[in-house]
């Protein structure tokens, strides 16, 4: 457990939703960073520093990826393979955040190496706990290089 | 979250460490059945449903898979790879459970689509902790559609 803040990029179009996981992020055991960008393109730019993003100082590599699905301008399963063909960019942990439980969304993730699938909860309680239990997952135990 | 029990495959050659795992996952708040392998080659006969794993009443498909990178026989990045290759099987969450933090282990899970990576804490609580958030997380928040 490292206590130096580590950085998360959402990617995520529904401001409602931006705002929940943000609170839910912000009173976390592991001290975090959210850098927020709302379609595929902004966040295709970011990771490859591209445009606004190519100050590493203002745009860090993430320590993990929660990416929505349906997006505006480049989709989320385009996203996620273009992040997965990229030798470096791969070894990112990608958690896809969807309000979709369809067979054919959790499949296609899954194919393109996801490395892990939620489905948001309608529940307020039960999103906050989701927020909780991911966070310390991912930021916590899980080892990247 | 589901009542009938979710099945983890555990692929492990320690026989300490399967006893400690098996343990934690025992009074676990997800109800889980543990199928446990103690070879790479065990391992993909088991998910290729080969040999004495044909029957998938008694080997069913695991929800997640817990996968050693030493093990006999078959390596577990070669069994990661295998697994990943296949596309059925690849939908199975992998989570490698390992004494070794090196750099080129941790690089190569990656690269052949580990979905997870942990290293197993010396700590005996952390040890229990890790094993309760980590099957909470991938038998009670995370999806599949393998099954």
């Amino acid at each position: 457990m490292e206590q130096e803040s580590l950085t998360i990029l959402l990617i995520e179009d529904n401001l409602d939703h931006v705002e929940l996981i943000k609170r839910g992020f912000q009173n976390h055991q592991i001290p975090n960073t959210i850098y927020h960008v709302a379609d595929g393109e902004a966040a295709l730019d970011y990771l490859f520093q591209r445009g606004e993003y190519v100050d590493p100082e203002k745009s860090p590599q993430p320590h993990v990826i929660l990416l929505d699905l349906r997006l505006p301008k480049i989709d989320g399963l385009q996203v996620l393979k273009e992040i997965k063909d990229d030798d470096v960019l791969q070894q990112i942990p990608v958690i896809i955040l969807s309000t979709s439980e369809a067979e054919k969304d959790l499949a296609q993730a899954y194919v393109s190496h996801a490395n892990s699938y939620l489905v948001k909860p309608v529940d307020f309680g039960k999103f906050t706990q989701l927020m909780n239990d991911l966070g310390f997952y991912w930021l916590s135990w899980n080892r990247q290089p | 979250m589901e009542g009938e029990a979710l099945v983890i495959l555990l692929v492990e050659d320690n026989l300490d460490h399967a006893e400690l795992i098996i343990r934690s996952f025992q009074n676990h708040r997800v109800v889980n059945q543990i199928y446990h392998v103690t070879d790479g080659e065990a391992a993909l006969n088991y998910l290729f449903r080969r040999n004495q794993y044909a029957d998938p009443e008694k080997s069913p498909e695991p929800h997640v898979i817990l996968l050693d990178l030493r093990l006999p026989r078959i390596d577990g990045l070669q069994v990661l790879k295998e697994i990943k290759a296949d596309d059925e099987l690849r939908c199975i969450p992998i989570v490698v459970l390992t004494t070794s933090e090196a750099e080129s282990d941790l690089a190569q899970a990656y690269e052949h689509h580990a979905n997870s990576y942990l290293v197993k804490p010396v700590d005996f609580s952390k040890f229990t902790q890790l094993m309760d958030d980590m099957g909470f997380y991938w038998l009670g928040w995370n999806r599949h559609p393998c099954l």
